[in-house]
């Protein structure tokens, strides 16, 4: 029963994925990536990863993607964009990683997976929410801080970057 | 679990890999942007299947971090996305290439 879930969100995932390079209008991709994130949010759900579903449906579907259909908008772009010429350089990366997962497809067997090991924290006795708030205030508790700092940078970075000159003096 | 790690591994390479052919091929900065957040979705993906497969939240926790670094990647990307709109009036990667020797 969990694999016909997992294959199921696994196949819309990968096609909407596909589907957000290979679109030729934004706006089209950005939609495809829209279903692609709620599909992603669903798997969490299968995972027992609950809060993060939440999370990743309000910020990623809420803010990001309307973020992003607001500039492709505001912009109005004409359809003039194909692939580029760089295909030497994406058949070399390409084959590379897939050389490389067949790699790791073919060694798979070779190793033994590693046990859980001494500082982990049991998710699930005390609810999804409950087990992330509990360690990401106490053990990770400076990281938080210094993505809070982060997010600040961001929206000054923003606002500087994408507004008109307001700031200059206006001289004659 | 009976959905094995090995699945999850193989779901998010696949979209990893969509994610890296879009940066390297198409030309419009916005699908660009759109294929970095493929990727990091496809990491966030592996974070939360090792972190149910090894019972340990910390994964969690790590994926809300390459979340927050997601959101101040398209708030600045897509500032800059303006800004280069409002200097050249044209978003095709090919165009922007003062800095190109």
């Amino acid at each position: 029963m969990e694999k016909i879930f997992f294959f199921y969100f696994a196949f819309v995932i990968a096609t909407t994925s596909v589907l957000v390079v290979a679109m030729r209008n934004p706006v089209y991709s950005a939609l495809a990536l829209l279903i692609m994130f709620f599909h992603v949010a669903g798997l969490y759900v299968t995972l027992h990863a609950e809060f993060l579903a939440a999370v990743q449906i309000i910020v990623y579907a809420g803010a990001i993607l309307v973020l992003y259909l607001f500039v492709v908008m505001l912009l109005n772009l004409k359809q003039d964009d194909r692939y580029h010429r760089q295909w030497p350089m994406a058949a070399a990366v390409g084959v590379t990683l897939f050389v490389e997962a067949i790699i790791l497809t073919v060694m798979k067997g070779w190793t033994a997976p590693l046990a859980a090991t001494g500082t982990e924290t049991t998710v699930g006795e005390a609810g999804n929410t409950e087990a992330i708030g509990d360690v990401l205030y106490s053990t990770y508790l400076f990281p938080f801080e210094v993505a809070s700092l982060i997010l600040l940078v961001a929206m000054i970075g923003a606002i500087v970057l994408a507004k008109k000159d307001l700031g200059e003096p206006t001289e004659s | 679990m009976t959905v094995p790690l090995f699945y999850y591994l193989v779901l998010s390479g696949i979209v990893f890999l969509t994610g890296v052919m879009g940066v390297l091929l198409r030309r419009n900065i916005i699908i660009i942007l759109l294929s970095v957040e493929l990727m990091l979705n496809a990491t966030n993906i592996n974070f939360v299947a090792f972190s149910q497969y090894f019972h340990d939240v910390a994964g969690q926790v790590f994926v809300f971090f390459a979340l927050t670094v997601a959101a101040a990647e398209v708030a600045v990307g897509l500032a800059i996305i303006v800004a280069l709109y409002r200097a050249k009036s044209t978003i095709n990667v090919d165009e922007f290439q003062l800095l190109k020797w």
